[in-house]
């Protein structure tokens, strides 16, 4: 399992295919891989978005998410659990956040990577701040989870 | 007692302050400290409190030598 946060941009395939190589040996045994990718848009509640900073708890942040990718590795049986998420500045169309599960099965990849997502959004201590063409603003709330037959 | 507090996002711009290192009497709640930190500025709905970086509850009583952070509403991801 890997938890990064970075301040500056990243491609989210090249963090799949740096892991890809790493689980060489084992890749074999893998039989499916998710990834969801998070990525900022340049508009919110009617207003253009020029661009966002993500103001996250040092320490804080980083345990919360290794106890989601721990809680999705006790529950679901994954061969790796990658999570990337940005801090700092950002701007529109870059990646935000990066959640990827390498499992034997595909329900176990699918569900341990939503399940993942959605409990990042809800417990770890990440916060937005919108720059609009007239000023700042922090956004208030995410949008509520979600289940499949929404 | 000696207590660090740190605000963040929306809360930080509320007190003015990002973080503070105080001293209070034994016994304190997570609540109490908000109201002798930020005397002017009602707690906002929704707001989150994490002590030594694990989530706690409002009447959550603090030790020495705690952290304790006050935050709104999580928006990440």
């Amino acid at each position: 399992m890997r938890i990064k946060l970075v301040d500056r941009l990243f491609d989210p395939l090249d963090e799949i295919r740096a892991t890809e190589a790493e689980l060489a040996a084992r890749r074999s045994k893998i039989g499916a891989s998710s990834f969801f990718v998070g990525s900022m848009r340049d508009f919110n509640e009617g207003d253009r978005v020029q661009s966002m900073f993500l103001e996250h708890y040092p320490g804080m942040t980083e345990s919360r998410l290794e106890e989601i990718a721990d809680s999705a590795k006790t529950k679901w049986s994954l061969d790796w659990v990658l999570i990337t998420h940005r801090v700092g500045q950002i701007h529109p169309a870059e990646p935000i956040v990066l959640v990827a599960t390498w499992s034997g099965h595909r329900a176990q990849a699918f569900d341990s990577c939503r399940a993942i997502m959605e409990q990042l959004k809800s417990t770890a201590p990440f916060w937005k701040k919108e720059s609009l063409n007239d000023g700042t603003r922090w956004v208030k709330n995410n949008t509520a989870g979600y289940s499949v037959n929404d | 007692m000696s207590i660090k507090v740190r605000f963040f996002a929306s809360l930080s711009d509320m007190v003015g302050e990002s973080e503070m290192e105080l001293e209070f009497a034994e016994g304190l709640t997570v609540l109490d400290v908000w109201a002798k930190t930020s005397p002017d500025d009602q707690l906002p709905s929704g707001s989150l409190f994490a002590i030594n970086h694990n989530y706690s509850e409002p009447e959550d009583v603090l030790k020495d030598g705690d952290e304790i952070a006050f935050f709104p509403p999580l928006t990440g991801g």
